[in-house]
């Protein structure tokens, strides 16, 4: 594995709520911005579905960075779903952090459905963060590496 | 016979592992369990591991095939059985008895090829007691001796001496690559320190248990005693017991999704769980106190009643000391055994 | 201890004599000095009641059982358990009406290795709930400790560290699940890693992902919940400091959102079901000093 010179080509997945972020993806896309290929979408109802198990179990199948997108605190479409989901994935990150895992892998941002531009420019700036990262090695399974 | 000091032991291992990977008893991150030995790792002798050395044969995952899926093909992969040679140092009696209990049930008819590989790639160097390790210790009870263990090699830490005796081919062969470590004597001063060993065991907290009445014989007079109804009470319904037992050998077999394809293993299950045993129709032990009480009537009632008598439990204590609700083996024998039948 | 472990005694066999109760949790002896076993007692075997510096085990999840079944359990509560007592009732685990709590005092409880983790930090004295209380002067004096003092040790290391220490740790976990049965936040008729369809197994120690994920999710699962009682550390057989993994949770929670002990307040909102407009962001995390 380590003779071969292969370019990292990071996996990200971010999760976005339905009403706010993945409008705001959505935006992105027919404006033309652009957002590197490595990020992967996974539509949520909202942001305060996402169990922290679906971030372990998103580095767990390779992915090398998790992006949580919402819409911006006090405009959650269900009113207050993404305040449960700030006080859960600050929690989160603090203990992942604790066990050593870089705490940079993993983020949480507020995209409204009208902010296209700044879809696109979390996605770029995570990318390039997870990029200079590397591959996830601390938490990932090795069951699941092709 | 050969002896050499104990100071020298780390010659000892280097050499072995020279030819083998050698698994004896370190102590890691506060506990001692059997792990691969390292120059500078901390061999600990004289504590009983927290798991048995049954890993090595039979270990707590293992995989049995791959699936591999690509557009409409489907590869099967079976691992390669294991062919490296390992040695396994410092089995304490009990444990070497529980080795010729898992060999009844995975070399019988029929035969578990994995189990099988591992056996005969290993080289077992058993450690006999010169004194009960620790209170717990009921291994007299099942007539095990303490201080001669079965195994490829015996040996004994008396003083600052380290006896090797070899009992077979294998054993010889791995004697015959650390001679000149050693030198020859007759073990004359053993005698008499096993004698002490096995006086001492008699004394032992739990060494008068009384197994009469756990054999074939009264197996429905066990099943129906009324008193596991008060003795499961407090189990939790964890694996403590079975994960730490040197005998226990129910395994269950999982799929894997791995993204790319399946990965079929199996990994050790516990009598003590809700879904052991569980099928579409369900479970059939849905209670506690039925899980609890086939824990020990397979021990000692079941496995005897089909394997000549010999009981599955080989009296370690690891779960004596292990239970977080002591509600262990010793309990239920000194609750159920000893009556007048 | 000795006079008050004679009153409580006493007291319980004079309630079940009464007919008050119908039945008593408390603990029985076992097989040797130091072991204790939660039990079940009626008129016919409450001579085997014992309450002494061993009765370690915290007896408030059997009451989840056990308040289910006719007539009203006394249940011998220690001052820590009745904090997790607390916290079950306010889950609406445990039928209030069904139990007739009984506070005992406690100076601190032994394991066959001495004082238990748990009693080095001990929480206090007051009961968070009882309808009676037998305890007396010795019984309320709290040893000083700093409990998160090795939570914050850890966290002044390099993340190198702290992750070559947790998997030190966490490599030694067999997957018993004993942390997970003896645990009093831990109610759920079905567990999420006894689910077969979670993809998660509870029973296989497959590799370090598995391990890390099942301790994660376990703490995160009672965060907000656990008082920080200690049984997962004390069951636990192969020694894993897991009271740390709960107690990262417990100080960062009270660093962000104010000071909170689960199962103090029945009425209480935790942290966890509650949020405030200004409440930190999750980049706080990411701005923390290394």
């Amino acid at each position: 594995m380590q003779s071969t010179v292969k370019e990292f080509k990071p996996l990200i997945v971010a999760f976005c709520c339905n009403w706010c972020s993945y409008a705001g993806a959505d935006l992105a896309g027919s404006s033309r911005l652009s957002y590197p290929a490595d990020v992967k979408i996974i539509r949520v109802p909202c942001s305060c579905r996402v169990n922290p198990l679906f971030i372990l179990r998103a580095f767990q199948r390779g992915a090398d960075g998790v992006i949580l997108c919402g819409c911006h605190p006090g405009d959650c479409h269900y009113t207050s779903g993404n305040y449960y989901a700030r006080r859960r994935m600050t929690l989160l990150f603090s203990m992942l952090d604790y066990l050593g895992v870089d705490r940079r892998r993993v983020r949480v941002e507020w995209v409204s459905a009208a902010e296209g531009a700044r879809f696109a420019s979390v996605m770029n700036d995570f990318a390039a963060t997870i990029h200079e990262l590397g591959e996830n090695v601390k938490l990932e399974d090795l069951r699941c590496k092709q | 016979m050969l002896k050499l000091k104990t100071a020298n032991a780390d010659a000892l291992y280097s050499r072995i592992s020279d030819s083998a990977k050698l698994y004896l008893p370190v102590k890691r991150a506060g506990q001692v369990n059997y792990d691969l030995w390292e120059s500078g790792c901390e061999v600990t002798l004289g504590e009983m591991t927290v798991k048995s050395p049954k890993d090595l044969f039979f270990p707590q995952s293992e995989d049995l095939m791959a699936f591999r899926v690509s557009g409409k093909s489907i590869e099967i992969e079976n691992p390669e059985l294991p062919t490296e040679p390992f040695v396994l140092f410092g089995v304490r009696a009990c444990d070497a008895r529980s080795f010729d209990v898992l060999d009844r049930v995975f070399l019988s008819d029929p035969v578990d090829s994995y189990y099988e590989a591992r056996r005969n790639c290993g080289t077992v160097v058993s450690l006999g007691c010169l004194e009960p390790l620790r209170e717990t210790c009921f291994c007299s009870v099942f007539g095990i001796d303490l201080a001669e263990p079965e195994g490829d090699v015996q040996a004994w830490v008396l003083g600052d001496e380290m006896y090797l005796s070899a009992k077979t081919e294998k054993g010889e062969k791995l004697l015959a690559a650390v001679k000149d470590l050693c030198e020859e004597t007759d073990g004359a001063p053993l005698a008499a320190a096993k004698d002490e060993a096995r006086a001492k065991m008699a004394k032992n907290p739990l060494a008068d248990l009384d197994l009469t009445g756990f054999d074939g014989e009264h197996m429905m007079e066990k099943f129906n005693a009324p008193e596991w109804k008060d003795l499961y009470q407090a189990c939790l319904g964890c694996g403590t017991c079975t994960f730490v037992c040197p005998t226990c050998q129910c395994y269950d077999i999982r799929d894997f999704d791995t993204g790319h394809g399946i990965q079929r293993y199996r990994c050790w299950d516990s009598c003590m769980y809700s879904d052991f045993t569980m099928m579409a129709a369900g479970t059939n032990r849905k209670t506690q106190m039925e899980r609890f009480r086939q824990r020990f009537m397979h021990k000692l009632v079941y496995f005897p009643a089909n394997n000549e008598g010999m009981y599955s439990c080989v009296g370690c204590g690891r779960c004596v000391s292990k239970c977080p609700m002591h509600l262990h083996i010793a309990k239920v024998i000194r609750t159920l055994g000893g009556k007048k039948q | 201890m000795q006079a008050v472990a004679e009153k409580v005694i006493a007291r319980a066999k004079e309630l079940l004599a009464s007919g008050e109760v119908q039945r008593v949790l408390g603990w029985e002896k076992g097989e040797f000095d130091y072991e204790r076993t939660p039990a079940l007692f009626e008129q016919g075997n409450i001579d085997k009641l014992v309450y002494d510096k061993f009765c370690a085990a915290n007896l408030s999840k059997k009451l989840v059982e056990v308040s289910k079944l006719e007539g009203k359990t006394l249940a011998l509560i220690k001052p820590c358990d009745s904090l997790s007592l607390n916290q079950l009732l306010c889950e609406h685990r445990v039928k209030r009406e069904n139990i007739y709590v009984l506070g005992v005092g406690c100076k601190g409880m032994e394991g066959k290795d001495g004082l238990c983790m748990k009693c080095e930090f001990c929480k206090g004295k007051n009961f968070a709930i009882s309808d009676e209380v037998i305890d007396d002067e010795s019984c309320r004096e709290v040893p000083q400790s700093d409990r998160f003092a090795a939570v914050r040790e850890l966290e002044e290391k390099t993340p190198e560290e702290r992750y070559a220490f947790w998997r030190s740790e966490l490599s030694k976990c067999i997957r018993c699940n004993a942390c997970r049965n003896v645990c009093p936040a831990c109610t759920c008729i079905k567990c999420v890693f006894d689910n077969p369809d979670s993809g998660v197994a509870a029973k296989a120690n497959v590799d370090t992902f598995e391990e890390n994920q099942f301790h994660i999710i376990r703490a995160f699962h009672v965060a907000g919940r656990c008082t920080d009682c200690g049984e997962c550390s004390r069951v636990c057989p192969q020694g894993i400091p897991l009271h740390l993994l709960n107690r990262k949770f417990i100080k960062d929670m009270d660093t962000l959102y104010g000071d909170y002990q689960a199962g103090e307040d029945a009425e209480a909102r935790h942290p966890l079901i509650n949020f405030t407009k200004a409440d930190a962001e999750p980049s706080v995390v990411l701005n923390r000093g290394e």
